[in-house]
């Protein structure tokens, strides 16, 4: 199996019952109290905390930490004045969210930051209209940088989905997975993403399917239908002891493809040997190239895992059946693409899907919700 | 920025033959340097020297812990 990113799986999970009446504690959002969670069961390793200057500078600038790690996405607190009453570095802090997650802090380093030019390295754009960028320009102006430690776990939903690092590792041992290949999604599953899972897991022992659980945008898929759908489809197209799914919780940056290899660390964390990458991998309108995700992995020779790239799939009608541009020769009229928003339209209709773009027992589990997207 | 690449970077020598060689080896790649190229490289063979694990040892307790939260939740028989 895979060594975690860094060498050692971080574990900064320390339980114990706290008193909080009188300590210093800052309430944190869902997305850190997420952070800090991954932080802590290792999801993020071989980060230990939050980044300090050295370690963002060098994201920023090189796309590894301080310690030449590949390193892509940020990973920030963002305080004001207010909310660090006065703490200082060397202080040690209480991160609390209403989920009931509890976690300590020290403080390493208090500093701020050039949103712009995060906004520029991350995202490769200043547009607000991006959603990164906007929560970029959204930030807080303090930036707390510290090791961070664990102390009671947040209520999550979907937690008989959610597995830790640890867990996925012996999970897969257990199951005599030598090669797993990850599949990251933000999506009920069409016949296109069946395909691309099903021809990576030709070639390995296992398939980890692992949605993103947490914010997202406006018309997104509920996490709720889209875990159903997988269940759906895993019950009754794939082989029992070949797919694995469980839930991811952090949000989508749409940092497209820096947020690639960021997602194949976590991947790596949690002991899957190849990566699937597809178009357009954490993109968001047009801000990238369709295979800029691709393009980026040249850059890590030592990432750790393998990324498996996917061209896109559609049907064929003159081949009849599912094929990429890579095996196929046909164009035009003769291709039906496995259009998203062709299909969330006909969903959002009350329609199944034709076959050839979604199976009817997906669909119908889908139809059988009242809300299926994000207001 | 420049304190922080003064310290990020270091000299290695290698043969001035071989340099030649590499410098025409890569012309026309992505590669905008000799020392872009030999960081790929160098990076590249550390990494295939690393040797697999699982980066933790866990108790046997807290294996079996794990194990029987997998079978609770069906994930193991």
């Amino acid at each position: 199996m895979t060594k975690p990113h860094g060498g050692k799986l971080i574990n900064r999970c320390v339980f114990r019952d706290v008193d909080l009446d009188d300590a210093n504690v800052v309430r944190v959002n869902a997305d850190r109290a997420e952070d800090i969670e991954n932080i802590a069961h290792g999801v993020f390793s071989p980060l230990e905390g939050f980044l300090c200057r050295n370690d963002l500078e060098s994201v920023l600038d090189d796309k590894r930490l301080d310690n030449d790690i590949p390193w892509t996405i940020p990973i920030l607190l963002d305080l004001d004045e207010k909310e660090l009453a006065g703490a200082k570095e060397g202080d040690t802090i209480f991160l609390a969210h209403e989920n009931g997650m509890v976690s300590e802090m020290e403080i390493e380093e208090i500093y701020t930051i050039d949103k712009k030019k995060v906004a520029e390295k991350v995202y490769g754009t200043t547009d607000p209209s991006h959603p990164g960028v906007s929560m970029t320009f959204n930030m807080k102006d303090l930036i707390i940088g510290g090791r961070i430690t664990l102390l009671k776990e947040g209520k999550k939903p979907f937690d008989e989905f959610l597995l830790w690092p640890k867990e996925t590792r012996v999970l897969f041992r257990e199951k005599g997975w030598k090669e797993v290949v990850a599949f990251q999604t933000r999506n009920p599953p069409h016949i296109g993403h069946e395909y691309v899972q099903k021809t990576a897991l030709t070639f390995v022992d296992g398939l980890f399917i692992n949605p993103l659980i947490g914010r997202k945008k406006k018309g997104d898929f509920r996490d709720d239908v889209i875990l159903k759908a997988y269940e759906t489809l895993i019950q009754n197209y794939y082989p029992k002891d070949r797919a694995v799914l469980s839930i991811l919780c952090t949000s989508m940056k749409y940092a497209g493809p820096r947020e690639a290899i960021h997602h194949a660390i976590m991947r790596k964390n949690f002991g899957c040997t190849h990566f699937i990458v597809g178009r357009d991998h954490a993109g968001v309108g047009n801000f990238y190239p369709p295979y800029a995700a691709h393009e980026i992995f040249r850059e890590f020779p030592d990432l750790g895992i393998k990324p498996v790239f996917f061209r896109s799939f559609f049907y064929c009608k003159k081949c009849g059946g599912v094929v990429n541009e890579k095996i196929c020769p046909h164009r035009g009229d003769d291709i039906i693409n496995f259009s998203g928003t062709a299909i969330r339209k006909m969903l959002k209709n009350g329609e199944v899907p034709p076959s050839t773009m979604m199976r009817k027992e997906v669909a119908e589990t889908i139809l059988g919700f009242d809300r299926m997207f994000v207001e | 920025m420049s304190e922080k690449n003064e310290k990020k970077f270091t000299t290695i020598s290698i043969p001035t033959a071989l340099a030649e060689k590499i410098k025409k080896k890569i012309e026309g790649t992505g590669f905008h340097s000799l020392s872009s190229y030999v960081t790929y490289v160098l990076r590249e063979l550390l990494a295939s020297m690393e040797e697999e694990g699982a980066g933790e040892a866990l108790t046997k307790e807290e294996e079996e812990k794990i194990k029987e939260r997998l079978r609770a939740l069906g994930y193991l028989d």
